[in-house]
């Protein structure tokens, strides 16, 4: 199980890492709003993999509050902040 | 470690393997539509299968409780936010005519208000 757990963590890693030059790379904003849902998706997935390693459940109310949280985020951005892009076409 | 353990071990291999497959492709592919295509990924099936794998390992009614609602927070809230996404995109005109197969919303904006160049 805990060789498991660290392959997992490893993977989560990379992808965030990846992620992350995605989101500093852009161009626009609306690249980094798909790349900060990803993100968000891969903290989710890191906190239940430490919660199924140490089988415990004290960061479970974190995972709701980060999926909630980060659709307003998206939501907002993608609604509000998203008009700057115009003309780019990537 | 019983059977549910390596279950949940691999959903929970399974998952990461999604999200950094959906991660690579995000880096890779070359336009808007097409990354929310990878993005999409990790965001649904990855995490219902982390979601999945923890409570196997869990086994408590009160912590699959909360995963569900987890779940199916993630479930009613992605496909709002992907469509959010693709509307600003198409309206502040980053969507790249060459890599469409199907464009039905232009042709569907324009059979709405004609004289009208689509984006509206």
């Amino acid at each position: 199980m805990i060789a498991v757990i660290w392959v997992c963590a490893a993977m989560l890693s990379v992808a965030a890492f990846l992620v992350l030059t995605r989101m500093a790379t852009g161009p626009t904003m609306l690249n980094r709003v798909v790349a900060m849902d990803v993100l968000i998706a891969i903290v989710v997935a890191g906190l239940g993999l430490e919660a199924a390693l140490n089988r415990h459940a004290t960061t479970l109310p974190i995972l709701v509050v980060l999926s909630l949280v980060g659709f307003v985020g998206s939501v907002s951005v993608a609604r509000f902040a998203a008009h700057d892009d115009k003309g780019e076409n990537t | 470690m019983n059977i549910a353990d390596v279950v949940s071990a691999a959903c929970l291999l399974a998952g990461c393997t999604l999200s950094l497959i959906a991660a690579i492709g995000l880096v890779r592919f070359p336009d808007l539509f097409s990354r929310m295509h990878a993005g999409t990924k990790p965001q649904v099936l990855g995490l219902l299968l982390v979601l999945v794998g923890v409570g196997l390992r869990l086994r408590d009614w009160t912590d699959i409780g909360m995963l569900l609602a987890v779940a199916m927070f993630q479930l009613l809230t992605a496909p709002v936010a992907a469509h959010m996404i693709g509307r600003a995109a198409y309206q502040g005109g980053a969507v790249r005519q060459d890599t469409l197969l199907v464009d039905e919303l232009t042709s569907a904006l324009e059979a709405d208000d004609p004289g009208q160049s689509g984006r509206t």
